[in-house]
């Protein structure tokens, strides 16, 4: 029965979304007021019926409801409860209802807080939310329900993949999916404008909101995708330029260019057009990556299901929505008139630099993770790209970004010099130098980390060198706390995220200099490594709630002293007939020391042992960028209705 | 600054930027591509020496061997088949849970001069029953199996079989 109340939720949601498409946009190009009224309390409908539907899903899966084929397919009574209702997810059907509510919650949103909008421009806004809405419901209805029955029902489901049970998969793609679909609004109000032909600095303030709030989580969506595959596969990496890693990676380059941007409409009223083609781009990427992602035309852990007409519908789904955003651009964008001038060298300048660099290395991940598909299919020819592509190519563009997004901050709008600018970065630049010099001088001829680590100086220290000069440390240091706790949170946010950029290129340099060895060592045996001794002890039975596994004991010690026990296992599953590796890590924030147990033979294991400096700084730094964009986001400006465009006081720049 | 100075200028970046991005694009694609080759692309032309490429097929059944190398490093040694024509290979390294002999597998290295796949990375993902994409169009041309009439055959009798009699080929 429930199934059933959710399958209807769903339809519902779908005829809701019609109402909500037709009423925001007749009635906002009507000027009719009653329809442009009815697209706020129907977007609420649409969020009632949607996260009605996504209740029943979890709860088929919390009470294992084997009649319901999607249940039976990806869960069983025997996993733990947290993997049973993330396993709603954690699965193509699943996915695309989470990524619909998601949409649901944020036109919701906009519903709600939008009331000191212009009411056409939330209609529109509504009106094209709904358009998306009602694409991907009727995707979902079509040809990937996730209610569908399944009769006789079988004794119990066929289980989760194992390597996806756990906590950090558990919480990645909803994640992700804030994030994508964040950019899902600023999308609908680039469309909105491009229909009214009119940009201006309120349009500016709440695309930038939004942009913000898409990349803050695509960042800890990413960061967290990318430490589970550091912990979880076992290989010892963190980012593996699959096409899977590049789908996610695309949307936030453009979505970071587009928040970037967006501070320029808001406070310059410049770079208007180029604004809304880059939130076009942002959710283009963010369709193309769930394109490339559940369409299995990629095959990975993330490709559920390899159904071909699903791939063809999201394809034309990509192509309407994207095909039409860009159509109405070339015919619109000539409405709207920049107002704001500026030379090159000015901070706008280098935020158009930051854009240009930013959707360059974007274009790179793009041709290098389609091209490969594409001569596949046209010139029937195999083969792939890997690391050594994406890191020849985007390095030189990186150097560049670096560089300028710690000079950025502290140059003035309209018109600046570049000298005095750096003048106020010398320490920063000095500690930069000393850095990449030191880390020559110790590691040798290691070019990429001492790069690495120069940069980190430089970001982290020009981040800390700018508020330092905003709140006069220095100059007046007894007025600093006041004109600290004076300072606009939006300027503190983008500190700390360029602040987190800086840690997160340190753990990077780190990486750089990562060791490992692979040894085949018998109980009792040691092998060293970075300095420390790895002992093997013992190797046992472990059985677990749902798999069965072997566990190694390794003592880890520094000359005499016991540094610390790990216990890495490798776990087989009677579901699916499959083996993972639990690595097994220690963190010493300096290092990783972090260890894989291999097959067991001629009495002995094999045992892979990484040292991984830095290593953790690298998740830690996108978790301080996210938290720099929540900081932002906190800013009182962005929460007070701006119907106007208000003169922007001197102090209070982000 | 007028303002079609200042498009000038946004136009020149716009250019360099891509024009950048294109030629770093293009120089890293020369050097970085990997390309897939099956062991009769192989027997056909012999790969450069020197440059990495990946290696698909089969693990011939009966071939695995598994030893420690004199520095304590374990080295599987196998032959990776496409029913006509096999290649062995060399790995240093742990084998990926699910490298079982007679599943596809993916190998990425180098050819050495002795005929010999010396392997730096070695793909067998997903599931049992996964087969690798490359793998299966390999197995495909060289005639041994066509997929509407099943899964693939045990690889113990690839080399046995004439490519003729393994399957009936039809409308092909």
């Amino acid at each position: 029965m429930i199934p059933e109340i959710g399958h209807f939720a769903l339809a519902l949601a779908l005829a809701l979304s019609l109402a909500q498409a037709a009423v925001g946009l007749i009635g906002a190009q009507r000027a009719d007021a009653r329809l442009m009224g009815a697209a706020a309390p129907l977007a609420a409908g649409v969020l009632v019926a949607v996260a009605a539907a996504f209740a029943c899903l979890v709860w088929a899966y919390v009470a294992n409801d084997t009649t319901v084929l999607n249940v039976v397919q990806n869960s069983h009574s025997a996993k733990p409860m947290l993997y049973k209702v993330s396993g709603a997810w954690g699965n193509h059907e699943g996915s695309m209802l989470l990524w619909v509510l998601i949409l649901a919650l944020c036109g919701g949103a906009v519903a709600a807080f939008g009331t000191n909008l212009p009411s056409a421009l939330q209609a529109r806004v509504l009106g094209v939310l709904a358009l998306v809405a009602l694409g991907f419901l009727g995707f979902i209805l079509g040809t990937s329900n996730p209610f569908e029955r399944i009769w006789p029902p079988p004794m119990d489901g066929q289980g989760l993949n194992p390597i996806l049970q756990d906590p950090g998969l558990a919480f990645h793609p909803p994640l992700l999916y804030l994030g994508y679909v964040g950019f899902a609004v600023t999308y609908a109000f680039a469309v909105a404008a491009l229909i009214e032909g009119r940009v201006d600095a309120a349009w500016g303030r709440w695309v930038r909101p939004w942009a913000l709030a898409a990349w803050s989580f695509l960042t800890l969506g990413i960061a967290l995708g990318s430490w589970w595959a550091y912990y979880e596969l076992g290989w010892g990496g963190y980012w593996f330029w699959d096409p899977v890693e590049n789908a996610s990676l695309m949307p936030w380059l453009a979505g970071c260019a587009l928040l970037h941007s967006a501070i320029v409409v808001e406070k310059r009223e410049a770079l208007k057009t180029w604004t809304v083609f880059l939130a076009l781009l942002a959710f283009g990427m963010s369709l193309l990556g769930t394109f490339l992602v559940r369409s299995g035309v990629l095959n990975s852990v993330h490709a559920f299901a390899n159904d071909p007409e699903r791939g063809t519908v999201i394809l034309i789904l990509l192509a309407l929505y994207i095909g039409g955003g860009f159509l109405l651009f070339a015919w619109r964008a000539q409405a709207m008139l920049p107002t704001g001038v500026f030379t090159p060298v000015s901070r706008e300048g280098s935020l158009v630099l930051n854009n240009l660099l930013l959707c360059s290395i974007a274009a790179v991940v793009l041709v290098g993770t389609l091209y490969p598909m594409f001569a596949d299919l046209v010139l029937k020819e195999k083969f792939s790209v890997g690391p050594p592509f994406f890191n020849t190519a985007i390095l030189p563009l990186a150097v560049p970004l670096i560089g300028a997004m710690a000079l950025g901050p502290v140059l003035p709008w309209k018109r600046a010099r570049l000298f005095p600018a750096l003048q106020r970065l010398w320490w920063a630049a000095l500690a930069g130098l000393a850095a990449l010099a030191l880390c020559l001088m110790i590691e040798g001829q290691r070019v990429g980390p001492a790069l690495g680590f120069g940069a980190a100086a430089w970001v982290i220290l020009a981040a800390v060198a700018d508020i330092a000069d905003r709140i006069a440390l220095f100059s007046r240091p007894r007025a600093a706390w006041a004109r600290a706790k004076g300072l606009p949170r939006a300027a503190w946010g983008g500190a700390t995220a360029h602040a987190g950029m800086g840690v997160m290129i340190l753990g990077l340099a780190g990486m750089g200099l990562a060791t490992d060895t692979l040894r085949l060592v018998k109980p009792g045996e040691t092998v060293a490594l970075a300095g420390l001794d790895y002992r093997l002890v013992s190797v046992v039975d472990a059985p677990g709630p749902n798999f069965s596994a072997r566990r190694a004991t390794v003592e880890v010690r520094d000359g005499g002293t016991l540094v610390t026990v790990l216990q890495p296992e490798r776990r087989s599953f009677p579901q699916g007939r499959m083996t993972t590796t639990e690595a097994a890590i220690h963190t010493t924030w300096l290092s990783d020391l972090y260890v894989v147990l291999g097959e067991e033979r001629d009495g002995g294991a094999v045992l892979r042992i990484h040292n991984n400096p830095l290593a953790p700084w690298i998740w830690l730094g996108g978790a301080i960028m996210a938290l720099g964009g929540g900081l932002s986001l906190s800013d009182r400006r962005m929460r007070v209705s701006a119907p106007a465009a208000k003169p922007v006081k001197a102090g209070a720049r982000a | 600054m007028t303002r079609k100075k200042r498009r000038l200028w946004l136009l020149l970046l716009c250019a360099l930027g891509l024009g950048s991005a294109t030629a770093l694009t293009l120089t890293a694609f020369q050097d970085n591509l990997v390309f897939f080759r099956s062991p009769s692309d192989i027997a056909r032309e012999a790969p450069q020496p020197d440059r990495a490429f990946r290696l698909g097929g089969l693990v011939e059944t009966g071939s695995v061997v598994r030893e420690t190398a004199p520095d304590g490093k374990p080295e599987a040694r196998f032959r990776v088949t496409d029913g006509a024509h096999g290649v062995s290979v060399t790995y240093v390294g742990v084998l990926p849970d699910l490298f079982r002999e007679g599943q596809g597998v993916v190998t990425l290295g180098k050819l050495g001069p002795d005929g010999t796949f010396r392997a730096s990375e070695v793909l067998a993902r997903h599931d049992e029953t996964y087969m690798p994409p490359e793998v299966a169009d390999a197995l495909k041309k060289s005639g041994h199996w066509n997929p509407n009439q099943g899964a693939a055959p045990p690889a113990a009798t690839w080399n046995t079989l004439e490519p003729a009699s393994a399957q009936p080929r039809r409308g092909s």
